[in-house]
């Protein structure tokens, strides 16, 4: 039996629709794109032409859940379906957008550049728990203009799992999808086997902002999933209650499916989002919060009832450190998310209200996810009786029987998750002999192995040249006329 | 060495690192109807697995049930191996006799039933007295089956002190250095080894081997 967490009941997700829908019409959704206007207005929905608020009916809202697909893959680099997106499968990978990078000697948070986001992309590839890779961290190096981009095109190059992005403008998402085009061959390869995901952000509350909804539509036309990143802040930004903001997640989350699918019925979109409680002490976005996890469960819920794929963002913490509250309030909310059943849960390797990426965390996280898999995984029956089978004629009573037995060489590895040495199971001497180092210590030394082990993936040299010219193109008319040295890529 | 029985001593190892008694039974039955000397068949045969697999334990590539289905596998191999070897009056050179037991008033034993696995694997003589045993009746077996050493386990920090009290019988005995104990368990350190004037102790069952050798000087 796979064990499930659920925190709201039928009835109570009945209401939220029902009141989610009430929102659609008043106070209405602002849609703040000229575009996703149109496409609405065309539909017959009413928009006050000063304030933008659309009315959007339950109606529309249903057309367009009828032609979402409820389920669909990412493909890595050899066009291997790897991320499933539906039903109630468990991914997880690396936080996005960070601005810093703990520095793992000095405990400085670095602002962050090339080197930094190759590293975290060098690392994650190497760890099987990340079934993705995210464009993790801003590159302050490269101008503004293509720090988005930039970020794919490294992706691409260091990466062969599928890769969690976003744009930051309207223009940039057209080049980025282009990017995707060319590398995957043509326009339509991209869309057949996609290789990335774009997080695309509604603003809180109940606005679809320029940018947002602009974004949408061109993924949308360009069959790219889209995965809703929805962020109502619990008593600030959305109502204090936990149903009340889960209720405006949903409005957002269907005024959101519903401009996607008229720009393009039956293109891939994923509900997701970064809901939080707004801390009343600091005015802060604690991501580690209990309140935080319970939110993205209560919303996940909501889209199983309508069949969607779900994203959150768990396993992130707010401490500065890769300390124990890291610890803790990315191995309990990574919990919570695989036990929800969420399809991509973003957020490992952050830490300060996902402003800062580490390295570090990202291999400690893994940990933690392995054993949030193992739960997901539940107690199974491996035989036919349960225990009388093992107790044959040569049991004689003594505490090692059961090393002895096949059975148990045959199925230890199934029953118990084997950790890495992050996990420290040591006995006290060998631990000190070891360095009497703590987790921190160990993940250390586990990244400088893991760095020391990458090796870039073969891609093909004409598919490098081509995603090179394209990005150097981009940089020239962002006003750079180099991008930065890439150590251990030639490009000719 | 024919292509043949070079094959046959691969199989052996890989039977015993598989940890499938089963084969090792009939791989050693195999080589007594192709004559093959029963001492060639452990030493350039299974023994090779047995060292294989316990280096992998050693580095943490392999698990314990592996080690301990290794060290069966070894165990059933050589048990069909012995009549030949008496029957040509050559019994397997032995490296030594090992008395094990836990201490009195312990009766935990997964860490030692390990070790006596192990040592049996890697060619010694085992006599298992098994839990809650008290200091005469391990020092009067190891006395009357001549033993090299006694191997005394204990996982209480109220029971450790058991071993040490043994150490003091035998030396009130005169029996040591002829007698040589080692002591393990999971709150037993170096340390305390030293401290009771033990001859050694180690953490795992790989490394108790390592230590019995060189005990009886065949490290």
């Amino acid at each position: 039996m796979r064990p499930k967490l659920t925190l709201l009941s039928d009835e109570i997700i009945a209401r939220i629709l029902a009141e989610a829908y009430e929102l659609l019409l008043k106070p209405g959704i602002k849609v703040q794109n000229e575009e996703a206007r149109d496409l609405l207005r065309r539909e017959g929905v009413v928009i006050d032409p000063e304030t933008h608020v659309a009315q959007i009916p339950a109606s529309l809202v249903q057309r367009a859940l009828e032609s979402v697909p409820r389920e669909f893959y990412l493909y890595d680099y050899h066009g291997n379906p790897t991320v499933h997106y539906g039903g109630d499968s468990v991914h997880f990978d690396p936080g996005s957008s960070g601005i810093t990078m703990l520095n793992p000697n000095t405990l400085e948070h670095d602002t962050t550049e090339t080197e930094h986001l190759l590293r975290l992309i060098k690392v994650a590839e190497q760890i099987p728990q990340y079934d993705a890779q995210s464009t993790a961290v801003i590159c302050h190096d490269v101008p503004k203009d293509i720090q988005d981009s930039y970020r794919l095109y490294l992706a691409l190059l260091y990466s062969k799992k599928p890769i969690v992005t976003g744009a930051f403008t309207n223009k940039t998402v057209q080049e980025m999808i282009d990017m995707l085009a060319l590398f995957a061959g043509s326009p339509e390869a991209a869309r057949e086997k996609p290789r990335a995901i774009f997080d695309v952000c509604p603003a809180p509350p109940l606005i679809w902002s320029n940018f947002g909804a602009g974004n949408l539509i061109k993924l949308a036309r360009a069959g790219i999933p889209a995965e809703i990143v929805s962020v109502p802040l619990a008593g600030a930004a959305a109502p204090v209650t936990m149903l009340g903001t889960v209720t405006q997640h949903t409005a957002e989350c269907l005024a959101g499916i519903t401009i996607h699918q008229l720009a393009h019925p039956g293109s891939p979109i994923v509900w997701g989002g970064a809901a939080a409680i707004f801390d009343m002490k600091k005015g802060a976005t604690p991501m580690g919060a209990i309140e935080t996890a319970m939110l993205d469960c209560s919303y996940a819920q909501v889209a199983k009832t309508l069949g969607m794929p779900t994203h959150t963002y768990l396993g992130a913490t707010d401490s500065k450190l890769v300390d124990a509250q890291a610890g803790l309030e990315s191995g309990i909310s990574a919990m919570v998310g695989a036990l929800s059943g969420i399809n991509m849960i973003s957020g490992s390797g952050m830490l300060d209200f996902l402003a800062c990426h580490s390295a570090e965390k990202l291999v400690i996280d893994a940990e933690g996810i392995a054993m949030a898999k193992r739960m997901v995984m539940g107690v199974k029956q491996h035989t036919d009786t349960l225990a009388t089978g093992f107790y044959d004629d040569k049991i004689n009573f003594k505490g090692g029987d059961f090393l002895k037995q096949k059975i148990t060489m045959k199925l230890f590895r199934e029953e118990q998750h084997l950790p890495s040495d992050i996990i420290d199971r040591n006995s006290t001497r060998q631990w000190k002999e070891s360095g009497s180092l703590d987790a921190f210590g160990r993940a250390k030394l586990r990244v400088k192995e893991l760095l020391a082990s990458y090796t870039r993936p073969e891609l093909d040299p004409d598919q490098i040249a081509r995603l090179h010219s394209f990005m150097l193109d981009l940089a020239k008319k962002a006003g750079i006329e180099e991008l930065p040295r890439l150590e251990d890529l030639e490009v000719a | 060495m024919s292509e043949e029985l070079e094959k046959l001593f691969k199989d052996m190892a890989q039977s015993i690192i598989d940890g499938d008694s089963d084969l090792s039974v009939e791989l050693a039955q195999k080589s007594i109807e192709m004559n093959v000397p029963p001492l060639d068949a452990i030493t350039k045969g299974f023994v090779v697995g047995v060292n294989y697999i316990g280096d992998q334990f050693g580095a943490g590539e392999a698990f314990l049930p592996e080690l301990v289905m290794a060290g069966e596998a070894m165990k059933a191999a050589v048990a069909t191996l012995e009549p030949e070897l008496l029957k040509l009056g050559e019994a397997r050179e032995t490296m030594g006799k090992v008395v094990l037991a836990t201490v009195e008033g312990d009766i935990h034993e997964i860490g030692k039933t390990l070790v006596g696995t192990m040592l049996s694997a890697s060619g010694f003589e085992v006599t298992d007295l098994g839990v809650d045993q008290p200091a005469e009746k391990i020092i009067g077996k190891a006395l009357d089956w001549n033993a090299d050493i006694i191997g005394l386990s204990a996982l209480l920090t109220t029971t450790m002190v058991r071993q040490r009290e043994l150490i003091e019988e035998l030396d009130k005995e005169n029996l040591r250095p002829r007698i040589k104990v080692m002591v393990g368990g999971a709150p037993i350190t170096r340390d305390w080894a030293t401290k009771i004037k033990a001859d050694g102790t180690s953490e795992d069952a790989v490394g108790a081997v390592a230590l019995a050798k060189q005990l009886v000087g065949k490290a």
